[in-house]
């Protein structure tokens, strides 16, 4: 955890739209060491996926530029796994063979039919899924299909793992097993991540540094915070911890009261009550 | 112990579930019965009602005895042909015993087309017909969906032919048809003529639902496919046609019905010896029975487009992996 490994610099970007470009961030700079595990938090609609794509090859920046590695980020290379926010596997795929093609593409036909198959099946046991093989996506609930997602990111073996709020839509159960899990994976690999998330608590639980993003458009980094517990870390014993709520407390203020998204909408209800007078008269 | 997970109880529950499967099973069959039976009656009363140049308008009972008239001329067209081949087999036969270097010449039968020879032209004609659409339209459609530049060209085109009629089509095929010489691989002209007709009126559902298919892949698997880096190819084959399966069967299905409608009306204009024909030279023939034989052969024709269609649907279900996009 020493060099700067995934460097952000001047990041732009605007979309060309009907009304003329728009500008969904600006001036986004980030540098993120190796191992070092990084979530994005904003309201929805500022910018997170746009960064994370960006990272990830999918988007190309339209001002500054992502170097990974000493080199430039043009387009989605190995090194990058996603997991997208819903799970996006092909539901005509089993989950063995939607794990699977991740790994033959990675392998390139250098790893043999028994390697490739003993790959699977550790990344699917990596994220408890190995009773589910032969099943197809539809048949699994919305946790087992996100796990899968993880383990098809985890299977190309990446330097860095973007992830796109990936237990957004879980429940609060679920989503508390699945954090462990990947709390551990991480400390085992010592993977670099990038995820966005809108949920306070579970970014505090997994961060080493939280950064929070400013509204759109135009949207940049607010803050940046650090969060310095010490780790394996309990999600029960950091409940009472009175730095753990103190960092909580301040993404919360971030939110809540520096980049206040409410008054936005009670402006744009005023708006829309408005316009509605108008056609009614 | 929990009273509801005796296994007696559990057995009682299962063999109920089943009465109730077979009690469904008979209420269907009730409904659909009661259906034709409805369809029957209304078919006597207005055949009694309708007077033509031929007559009185069959009903149900003379529609039944021309079927089986039909069943008997095959029959009888076949005791001819196996005597044919037996009369054929002794003349040999003779003429090797009088002399064992005898030149043996074997003709084959001239079989008159019967009622269900004419059924088999006529499924022969469709689907080839159909086949040779489907093998256009399906890699055609794949590249325009592929492209949205490729779609804007085509989809103008796609729409300016898609409505045109058969009977528009076929004395332009008639024409080039006979024009182009035709060796005997490809079979009679009537034919050829046909199976083009079917095969330009046919074309445009599949081509249309297959190009809307593939460029309606979802923007996610878009986004796996590049985080992969899946080559074109695997792209195409991994992603872009199992996601577009679905569309791609209902242009299918479309497409079929719309070649079983238009063979008829082609067979007819074309001469092509299939159930169009039968019902063309009924028409034309005029006897007392013929009325009842066009009953026979719509009859027909649309027991054998439903046929058509519930194949296509059981392909279907076999080959989707969305179980439950495949529709009744
Ligand atoms: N392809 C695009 N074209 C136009 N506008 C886009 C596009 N992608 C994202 N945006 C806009 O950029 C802003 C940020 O979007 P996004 O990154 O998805 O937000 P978040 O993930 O934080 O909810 C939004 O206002 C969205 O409308
Ligand atoms: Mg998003």
């Amino acid at each position: 955890m020493q060099k700067t490994h995934l460097e952000l610099t001047q990041v732009g970007i605007s979309f060309p739209t009907e009304k003329g470009p728009f500008v969904a961030l600006q001036n986004v700079n980030l540098h993120i060491k190796k191992g070092e595990f990084v979530s994005l938090i904003g309201h929805s609609g500022c910018g997170k996926s746009t960064v994370l794509n960006i990272v990830a090859g999918l988007h190309q920046a339209t001002a500054g530029g992502v170097i990974l590695n000493h080199k430039e980020v043009t387009e989605p290379g190995p090194e990058r796994a996603v997991v997208f926010q819903n799970h996006s596997l092909l539901p005509w795929l089993t989950v063995y063979q939607n794990v699977e093609l991740a790994v033959k593409q990675q392998s390139d036909g250098k790893k043999t039919k028994a390697e490739i198959r003993d790959w699977v099946e550790h990344n699917l046991e990596l994220v408890h899924m190995s009773h589910a093989l032969d099943k197809r996506p539809n048949e699994i609930s919305g946790g087992m299909k996100q796990r899968v997602g993880i383990a098809r990111a985890l299977a190309m073996q990446p330097e860095v793992l973007l992830m796109d709020e990936p237990f957004g839509a879980l429940d609060a159960l679920t989503r508390a097993h699945l954090q462990d899990s990947l709390m551990e994976i991480q400390a085992q690999l010592n993977t670099t991540v990038m995820m966005i998330t809108h949920d306070v608590d579970e970014a505090v639980l997994l961060s080493d540094r939280i950064v929070m993003m400013t509204n759109g458009p135009a949207a940049t980094i607010g803050e940046i915070l650090t969060v310095d517990l010490p780790r394996p870390r309990h999600r029960l014993q950091l409940a009472d911890d009175p730095s753990y709520n103190h960092y909580r407390h301040q993404v919360l203020s971030f939110l809540y009261e520096k980049q206040r998204k409410v008054e936005d909408l009670g402006s744009k209800r005023a708006e829309k009550q408005q316009s509605k007078t108008q056609a009614s008269a | 112990m929990n009273i509801l997970k005796h296994p007696a109880l559990s057995q009682w529950q299962n063999q109920f579930s089943s009465t109730l499967f077979w009690r469904k099973q008979l209420k269907q069959s009730l409904l659909t019965l009661s259906g034709l039976l409805v369809f029957v009656l209304c078919w006597q009363l207005a055949s009694s009602q309708i007077q033509t140049s031929l007559g009185q308008f069959p009903g149900p009972a003379q529609a039944a005895a021309q079927w089986s008239q039909l069943v008997d001329e095959y029959q009888a067209e076949k005791q001819r042909e196996g005597a044919f081949y037996l009369r054929q087999q002794e003349r040999h036969a003779a003429a090797l015993a009088e002399d064992p270097t005898a030149e043996l010449t074997s003709l084959p039968y001239r079989a008159r087309p019967t009622f269900f020879s004419q059924i088999l032209t006529s499924l022969q004609t469709v689907l080839t017909g159909f086949v040779l659409a489907s093998l256009i339209a399906i890699p055609l459609g794949i590249l325009i969906g592929l492209s949205s530049n490729l779609y804007q060209v085509f989809n103008p085109l796609i729409q300016l032919f898609k409505p045109i009629s058969p009977l528009a089509w076929l004395p332009l095929v008639t024409l080039i048809v006979s024009s182009v010489d035709l060796s005997s691989a490809w079979g009679s002209r009537s034919f050829v003529v046909s199976v083009c007709t079917v095969m330009l009126c046919s074309l445009w559902p599949t081509l249309l639902n297959t190009a809307v298919g593939v460029s309606q892949v979802p923007q996610d698997l878009l986004n796996v496919s590049k985080v992969l880096r899946l080559s074109w190819w695997r792209h195409l084959r991994i992603i872009v046609l199992p996601s577009a399966v679905p569309m791609i069967f209902t242009g299918l299905r479309l497409s079929l019905g719309i070649a079983w409608m238009v063979l008829i009306a082609a067979e007819m204009l074309a001469q092509n010896p299939g159930l169009g024909k039968f019902v063309w030279d009924e028409f034309q023939n005029g006897s007392s029975d013929s009325l009842s034989r066009i009953c026979v052969a719509v009859l027909v024709i649309g027991l054998l487009g439903f046929a058509l269609d519930r194949l296509m649907l059981m392909l279907q279900r076999k080959v989707n992996w969305d179980k439950t996009a495949v529709s009744r």
